[in-house]
């Protein structure tokens, strides 16, 4: 299925949760945030957020800034 | 001489805050940070890099547990915006300190005071420590105080234009009139601009181009480190009185005749 992440169109197994994309983004253990459709996924929740074609996926991490 | 900076209950030896941004590296970012003396480290929020997740991190060098984190809302242009960035960091597990800035106008970067006011609002409400970026008006920051801000940050000149303080006076009067610690950010350019800063009595100063963008970045570092020491001991000490005509130092009986 397909999903947008970080603005871009990605495809991602059917039945992923948010904790197996950013272990396949190689993120599990970075300082990072997520959104999903808008709403701030807790930590604690990546592994019972599943997601769905079409889910707008937002994840930031801190980067160099005044 | 004990002297701390305390913000939001916490207290600081450093009295210089610095941004992370425009460095060449990491490395240099951190020789910068360490040579300043700063205790609390701005940083921005943006889309992790898709296409190299694996790229190496600001927070491998610059370490939480050694310093405060301030991510700012830097880019944002609603209060809808910032608001949503501060969530999104404090979720990334840095804390609760927020450097709001809601910028109005592309070209001078300077803030946009009703939204800056509004997003203020809503974060103070949900526990967020804000630490507000703002012009250099005593009203708005008198209204920004009020709903709770922990300090406010007006801004010397407009962000890396490294002019120094445009307005004293207003600054001045900002300090006056201010129970939580004022914090000149941006526009300082070299370290002269910020030791005038602590010499009018704000309490602390904010920077990253004056630093970032000098020749030498790490040796500009440590002279803001002591422009900050120099101005604040002279504040402390106060100053002698200005006076239109001179007064000699050597004294004036056993000249030779």
């Amino acid at each position: 299925m397909r999903i947008v992440l970080n603005g871009e169109e990605r495809e991602c197994q059917d039945g992923w949760t948010l904790a197996d994309l950013v272990k396949d983004l190689g993120l599990s253990h970075k300082r990072i945030a997520a959104e999903v459709n808008r709403d701030i996924i807790p930590r604690t929740e990546y592994d019972q957020q599943r997601l769905q074609a079409d889910d707008v996926v937002e994840v930031i991490n801190f980067v160099g800034g005044g | 001489m004990k002297d701390p900076f305390i913000l939001a209950g916490r207290e600081y030896q450093s009295r210089l805050i610095v941004g992370t941004g425009k460095y060449k590296d990491f490395t240099e970012t951190r020789r910068a940070v360490e040579a300043s003396g700063a205790e609390i480290v701005t940083v921005a929020v943006r889309r992790v890099n898709i296409t190299d997740p694996n790229r190496e991190n600001l927070l491998d060098y610059i370490d939480p547990h050694t310093y405060t984190i301030l991510p700012n809302t830097a880019g944002c242009s609603t209060a809808e915006d910032a608001i949503r960035t501060c969530r999104l960091a404090r979720e990334a597990g840095v804390g609760n300190m927020v450097k709001l800035e809601v910028i109005g106008d592309d070209k001078t970067l300077f803030p946009d005071i009703p939204a800056t006011l509004e997003a203020a609002q809503v974060l103070v409400n949900e526990g967020f420590v804000v630490l507000p970026y703002i012009h250099d008006d005593p009203v708005s920051c008198k209204k920004l105080e009020d709903m709770g801000c922990a300090a406010v940050m007006p801004l010397a000149a407009p962000i890396g234009s490294g002019l120094g303080i445009r307005n004293p006076y207003n600054i001045q009067i900002i300090r006056e009139h201010s129970a939580v610690p004022v914090v000149v950010d941006a526009g300082v350019g070299t370290a002269s601009d910020a030791a005038v800063a602590l010499e009018m009595g704000c309490d602390a100063v904010l920077m990253n181009t004056a630093i970032a963008a000098a020749q030498d970045p790490i040796l500009m570092a440590e002279a803001m480190k002591l422009g900050i020491e120099a101005g604040r001991k002279a504040f402390l000490a106060g100053r002698m009185p200005r006076k239109l005509y001179a007064t000699a130092s050597s004294p004036v009986q056993g000249l030779l005749g």
